[in-house]
């Protein structure tokens, strides 16, 4: 390794590293410096990158605006919700698989990695009539179970792949102890597995967060529309609060970011389940 | 698990539904081969792009330089950021009067007049091919970057000992051996793209008629929007749809499994 070559290698890759987290930041920052202007300058030609007078009331408008506290409530409790749901029933479907042999099961984890791909897109004609004869347009049911159907799939491969890699002796020496199954399952496993359990949590839950066209289908009335449709709202043919939508999509983000960013590691075994590893 | 299998039902009821009648009716829409036309562009497109830009990104993040974290947080961002909220942010950057896109490309030359992105005929399909290489460029890097380390030092050793460096080495090392997360990111990213709603509503929103929908959207139109409403015509496409996907994803899984863990 030649000291020279190499230093103008790291600076080369340094420079290319910056100028591409620019570029994929650049639209974001825009987003944010938006919803930092006064509605007047929003109409301003030319236009301008920075705001001339800074605003960050807006902020306070969209936090005390009803209908965002609203989108916000429904957000939050489909996304929890759903989640929940998710881990009740993945946790244990993904233990089982992961410590038992029984017939059919690679194809119970095929068939699980094949639901992943049908995204609700192509299915939500169906998913509206069927929701529709059952009555449940406009309900937080139908929300959280079609969520939690579809951020299933990943919650199992990725925690059936933390559980496989736990020893089995762990538990053998939990029973020599005098631990139950389901004693080692709850004292051992489970706070073994934490990392996982804390990825398809977080995993399912910005799934849920971010869901937008059964929101839209399922959901005709204004009080019970999610954050993604809701804040559409803010710009329509009749009204154009552009600074109000970024706010209130900046709030929806930042968070979401955050938490990605802790389970980035784990994800992309998980979204590929056992092709790539 | 009740759920997951409960979709299965719930494709069941939707083919139950249908007669054969609406798939003849699907086959006279005057809109149909535009809109195939335009799904073949945007997956073939968005992907091959994709594909090719992700290569490049992978490599650049497999190597280590100063920051290296920091880009790869960058990267995130897109990810996990809500579809329908980057696209309404497509939608504000791209716009004739107060978008930046604009102001910058005629700052900088590159452009003499402003061009109205979203609604000229000639840039509305380049324009929303833009932001769906942009939403799916973090996870497609992130395969291959999840390949590429796969790939142990020892290979690249063994090919500069035989003379093979640089672009050879990519070329005839590299490549073949990025081949199944290739394949991976390539089919998963055919089925998402396919699947992919929010972009092409959101950008396309302004544009009356089906000149530039995809199937996805298209149908989605039929069922709920459109003068037609006309959910068991919708239904059909949708089962239409159905069976692309259940291709590709057969696809996949003759590409997954030659690699399937032993356990």
């Amino acid at each position: 390794m030649a000291g020279g070559a190499g230093l103008i290698r790291r600076a080369a890759l340094a420079s290319a590293g910056l100028l591409l987290g620019a570029a994929l930041l650049a639209p974001y920052a825009v987003m944010l410096l938006t919803a930092l202007k006064p509605e007047a300058e929003l109409r301003m030609t030319p236009p301008r990158l920075l705001p001339a007078t800074w605003r960050p009331q807006n902020f306070w408008t969209v936090l005390r605006d009803p209908d965002f506290q609203s989108w916000l409530t429904v957000s939050l409790v489909v996304a929890a919700a759903s989640t929940a749901l998710v881990l009740v029933a993945a946790v244990p479907a993904a233990y089982y698989t992961a410590r038992h042999r029984f017939p059919g099961r690679s194809a119970f984890l095929f068939l699980v990695l094949v639901t992943q791909m049908f995204a609700p897109t192509a299915l939500v004609v169906g998913l509206y009539r069927e929701f529709f004869e059952l009555g449940l347009i406009n309900t937080y049911a139908a929300l959280i179970l079609v969520n939690a159907a579809f951020n299933l799939a990943f919650a199992i491969w990725i925690l059936r792949a933390f559980f496989a890699s736990i020893p089995r002796e762990i538990e053998e020496a939990a029973a020599v102890d005098g631990c139950g199954s389901a004693g080692a399952l709850f004292r051992i496993i489970l706070p073994v597995a934490l990392p996982g359990i804390v990825t398809a949590t977080i995993f399912a839950f910005i799934a849920a967060w971010n869901e937008y066209i059964v929101a839209l289908t399922l959901m005709t009335d204004a009080n019970m529309r999610p954050l993604t449709v809701g804040i559409t709202s803010y710009v329509t043919a009749y009204v154009q609060h552009w600074d109000l939508l970024f706010a209130a999509s900046t709030i929806a983000i930042v968070p979401v970011v955050v938490l990605f960013a802790l389970i980035e590691p784990y994800l992309v075994s998980g979204l590929t389940a056992g092709s790539v590893k | 698990m009740r759920a997951s299998l409960g979709r299965y039902s719930i494709t069941g009821l939707h083919q139950g539904s249908v007669g054969l009648r609406n798939y003849g009716r699907l086959l006279q829409q005057e809109a149909l081969p535009t809109v195939i036309g335009n799904t073949l562009i945007w997956v073939t497109v968005v992907v091959a792009v994709t594909l090719l830009i992700s290569l490049g990104l992978a490599q650049l993040l497999n190597g280590s330089f100063p920051g290296r974290r920091l880009v790869r947080w960058a990267l995130i961002v897109p990810w996990a950021a809500s579809l329908i909220m980057t696209s309404k942010l497509f939608v504000w950057l791209y716009d004739y009067y107060f978008g930046l896109l604009n102001r910058a490309l005629t700052v900088a030359g590159a452009l003499a007049l402003p061009v109205d992105w979203l609604g000229d005929d000639a840039t509305v399909m380049g324009a929303m091919i833009a932001v769906g290489v942009f939403v799916s460029l973090p996870f497609t890097s992130y395969v291959l970057l999840a390949g590429l380390q796969t790939i142990p030092g020892e290979v690249y050793e063994a090919a500069r000992v035989d003379g093979a460096s640089g672009w050879r080495a990519y070329r005839w090392v590299t490549l073949p051996l990025l081949r199944p997360a290739l394949l991976v990111a390539a089919v998963l990213n055919l089925i998402y793209v396919f699947n992919s709603f929010p972009i092409v509503w959101t950008l396309n929103d302004r544009n009356p008629g089906f000149a530039h929908d995809t199937m996805i959207t298209y149908m989605y139109k039929i069922a709920f929007k459109s003068a037609l409403r006309d959910v068991g015509l919708a239904a059909a496409l949708g089962v239409v749809n159905v069976l692309l996907i259940l291709l590709a994803v057969l696809g996949y899984l003759r590409v997954a499994r030659w690699r399937e863990e032993p356990a």
